[in-house]
């Protein structure tokens, strides 16, 4: 218990925010992407520091951190075929020019 | 200062500055190799918090797999005559702005709330991840696998060139 719950709840946040950053801020699907596997990364870290420091009997956090990687590498395979169907039809996949659906 | 805080503040830096170059680096491939350097210093953290088995696990899944599709993805995308382009969209600054704002939020809740940190000495994370996976969580471990399934299979799907 010598580091305090409150370092790794301000890290996971700055990791958040820097994943939120590169959600909205990058024009590359795949970058996209990642940031959202960087936001994945600082919830699990949160669900992990509260399994060690306030449930430590039950570990509750860690399960939850578990289903959050399933559903990470579930999101990555889906997202990547999302990004190969958009390349095939668009031949880019930069998200500020896809406008198909713009009358 | 201890050794736990040492290693700490040198995983922490080293996750916060590769997730910067991961969202600002113009090439994707050093993007994505930035990327694994973050799952690694969070698998160390994982270490930390004595959580062994998350930590072994987020080097097979993040690291091993999800890099590597990703890296796959930027192989199978990547625009042979582009390069020129800005990586950043027109809006970078007011994503900035948002997502400033969303971390003034997040560090609010996390200096200002009172947890109740347990005294006690924490379990033996395998031991107690996989015996409760199998009892008292085992309907969500069941239906990890559907979702999985389905994952696959629609991924397959999506990626498949149906002009053929």
């Amino acid at each position: 218990m010598e580091i305090p719950l409150s370092w790794y709840l301000i890290l996971a946040a700055i990791l958040f925010a820097v994943g939120v950053y590169g959600a909205l801020a990058r024009r590359n699907a795949i970058a996209i992407l990642m940031s959202i596997e960087l936001m994945l990364n600082a919830v699990n870290i949160n669900l992990v520091a509260f399994a060690r420091y306030v449930t430590p009997r039950e570990l509750t956090g860690q399960i939850f951190a578990i289903f959050i990687m399933m559903l990470a590498a579930a999101e990555a395979a889906v997202g990547l075929g999302l990004v190969l169907t958009v390349y095939r039809n668009l031949r880019h996949i930069q998200v500020d020019e896809i406008n198909l659906l713009r009358s | 200062m201890s050794a736990h805080q040492l290693a700490f503040l040198v995983l922490g830096v080293l996750i916060l500055v590769s997730a910067l170059m991961v969202v600002t680096v113009r090439n994707l491939v050093h993007a994505a190799l930035f990327l694994i350097l973050c799952f690694a210093g969070v698998a160390g953290l994982y270490v930390l918090l004595q959580a062994e088995f998350l930590a072994v696990a987020q080097v097979l899944i993040y690291i091993g797999a999800i890099t590597v599709l990703i890296l796959f993805g930027i192989m199978l995308t990547r625009k042979i005559t582009g390069g020129a382009q800005p990586p950043l969209a027109s809006h970078w600054k007011a994503a900035g702005a948002g997502a400033g704002a969303f971390l003034l939020l997040l560090l609010y809740v996390a200096m200002t709330g009172q947890w109740q940190v347990s005294d006690q000495p924490p379990m033996d994370s395998t031991t107690t991840l996989g015996l409760a996976l199998v009892t008292r969580y085992v309907l969500p471990f069941e239906l990890a696998s559907v979702v999985l399934l389905a994952a696959l299979v629609g991924a397959v799907l999506l990626a498949r060139d149906e002009t053929r």
